[in-house]
């Protein structure tokens, strides 16, 4: 892979994840548990759908072949998208939505933070965007988890639950992928695995205050950045890609 | 001070709504007043948030990454409205968990139009164009409701409606230039629409139970009957303009009266809908009561937790 090949494979990578979140915060629209919450739920998602977006236009300027943002999200087939396991995990209850969030926003904002001194100007562009409205999940998030742990006993039951279940998915965020080497050589990319610590610091602290247990299981899930999913994500793409399957060559 | 009878006070009310002076929540208003507004703002805002579910359901669907953000956005703006006309409900002293309850168990109503399925893409354009354009000509006029904070909050809300209209439009002119198969999909939910979307307006004059006291109190300002036939003469050229048919034989301009003449709207089908006998009323509902029944363990713990650390200002997060 070149170069070129490479930037394009690593932006469709953060481009996936925030798609396929941005998917799945958009099923609570209108069903979520506080009308204010709901509208909350909803602004993220957009920003979601917004940076999938931003990077799959960045990414189509550098294909070989012809290709727009709109074919990238709903032609490309589940052995395609690179999303990590954690965001294509089902909505559930407000307990597991909350908890993958918190995750994925803690790994988001430390990644990029760091992405904005990429020597590619327009990722850098990207990711500074991006990270304002990041800052912003992970405290609505971060303030949730605190919420629900500090609240009932049903809420910290399930609360608990859903930290301990999703856990096995976060080892996944901070996997450095080898077909990147040259990205992380000219300091286009950043590498995953530098962010670690931190982000077990931060988790720790906000589930601390929670009075929440820290998960501690060794077992870990992996293989979404490599097209290896779980089952979730087939049937999210069935859906979501519905109207560009059933009328190809359609302008909407 | 002095003790006014209630005569008196009617009256200088009466006289206050005439001379166009909004009434505002501390001021005195006749019970039945209080009563109407109560009952038409909360059924306003139910039907907002009732409203998000026929939308919401293709927001998954979207066939487009522009046309999903712009849809999640419409149905955020929906329930944003909900929740000022919650509030403008509040100030009259509605409580909300009832009326919410009011909703649920079929006590309060909300606008039929919501027990109409979506069922194509194409329906997102009917829906803006005609549905959102329909809510719009029932509330410009209500900007001059009588009572202050229902008249403004519908001119934040009109401003909203405005841009969804012309959304919606522009999805249905979208799949009416498209290929043969996207223009029939409009025509068919134009089909399935339109009349829907006459009854928005409400019985005719003539069979309107409420309207006589609402104009004279100016919480309704324009008859059901005029406000339906401006939608019709403003929205037939928009259709004849998209190259789309409105599914109605008896549609024809009339020189004389400077309007279009439209077919009889059949009473019976808005009544059963209106009862509760629509196609989807059980099942909007039936997500509404989910949602809150789902919600609940979230809602006592956000109080929980409020009471726990009622002395700490703010969560305290650490920054990374
Ligand atoms: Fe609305
Ligand atoms: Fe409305
Ligand atoms: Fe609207």
């Amino acid at each position: 892979m070149n170069t070129k090949n490479q930037l394009y494979n690593y932006i469709l990578e953060i481009a996936d994840d925030s798609l396929i979140l941005g998917q799945r915060l958009s099923e609570w629209c209108g069903h979520g548990p506080i009308l204010e919450e709901d509208i909350a739920l909803t602004n993220i998602a957009l920003d979601f759908i917004g940076q999938a977006n931003n990077l799959y236009e960045y990414a189509a300027t550098l294909s070989e072949n012809k290709i727009t943002p709109d074919q990238l999200a709903f032609l490309r087939v589940d052995n395609d998208f690179k999303n990590a396991l954690l965001v294509e995990q089902p909505n559930r209850d407000f307990a597991y939505t909350l908890a993958r969030q918190f995750y994925f926003d803690a790994f988001r904002k430390l990644f990029f933070e760091k992405l904005i001194d990429s020597k590619d100007e327009q990722l850098s562009a990207i990711a500074e965007k991006s990270l304002k409205e990041t800052k912003y999940h992970l405290k609505h998030s971060s303030e949730w988890i605190i919420r629900l742990g500090d609240g009932t006993e049903e809420s910290h039951n399930r609360i608990q639950t859903a930290i301990d279940f999703l856990w096995k998915y976060t080892n996944e965020l901070f996997e450095d992928n080898q077909a990147y080497t040259e990205i992380l050589d000219l300091e286009l990319g950043i590498s995953v695995s530098a962010l670690k610590s931190t982000w077990l610091e931060y988790v720790h602290s906000i589930l601390t205050e929670a009075t929440l247990t820290i998960p501690n299981s060794p077992f870990s899930q992996t293989g979404g950045r490599k097209g290896i999913h779980t089952e979730h994500l087939g049937y999210l793409l069935a859906e979501m890609q519905y109207m560009q399957r059933a009328f190809p060559n359609s302008t909407w | 001070m002095e003790k006014l009878s209630i005569d008196e006070l009617e009256k200088r009310f009466q006289a206050k709504i005439d001379a166009d002076i909004k009434i505002e929540p501390n001021d005195w208003m006749p019970e039945a007043y209080r009563k109407t507004l109560i009952r038409q703002i909360s059924q306003h805002a139910h039907s907002e948030i009732v409203g998000m579910l026929p939308e919401g359901n293709w927001i998954t669907r979207a066939p487009s990454l522009k046309r999903k953000a712009v849809l999640l956005a419409k149905v955020q703006d929906e329930a944003g409205h909900g929740l000022y006309l919650y509030s403008a409900a509040e100030t009259l002293g509605m409580d909300r968990e009832q009326s919410i309850d009011d909703l649920h168990s079929g006590k309060a109503k909300y606008s039929s139009i919501f027990n109409y399925p979506t069922l194509t893409w194409a329906d997102m354009g009917s829906i803006g164009w005609l549905v959102d354009g329909a809510a719009i000509m029932n509330q410009v006029p209500l900007c001059r409701c009588s009572y202050g904070p229902y008249a403004r909050a519908m001119v934040r809300v009109c401003k909203e409606e405005s841009f969804h209209q012309r959304q919606g439009f522009e999805i249905i002119s979208t799949l009416a230039n498209g290929t043969p198969e996207q223009k029939a999909m409009a025509q068919e939910s134009l089909n399935r629409w339109w009349w829907p979307a006459l009854m928005m307006f409400g019985p005719s004059d003539k069979d309107s139970t409420h309207s006589e006291q609402s104009m004279k109190w100016k919480i309704k300002r324009v008859s059901n009957d005029d406000l339906r036939q401006q939608f019709v003469d403003v929205t037939v050229p928009q259709a004849e303009m998209i190259g789309l048919t409105v599914p109605d034989k008896d549609l024809k301009w009339n020189e004389e009266r400077g309007h279009y003449d439209f077919g009889v709207i059949n009473w019976d089908e808005f009544n059963q809908v209106v009862q509760g006998n629509g196609p989807c009323n059980f099942e909007r509902i039936e997500a509404r009561k989910k949602a809150k029944e789902n919600g609940m363990w979230v809602r006592e713990a956000a109080l929980a937790f409020a009471e726990k650390r009622k002395n700490k200002i703010d969560i305290k997060i650490k920054e990374i």
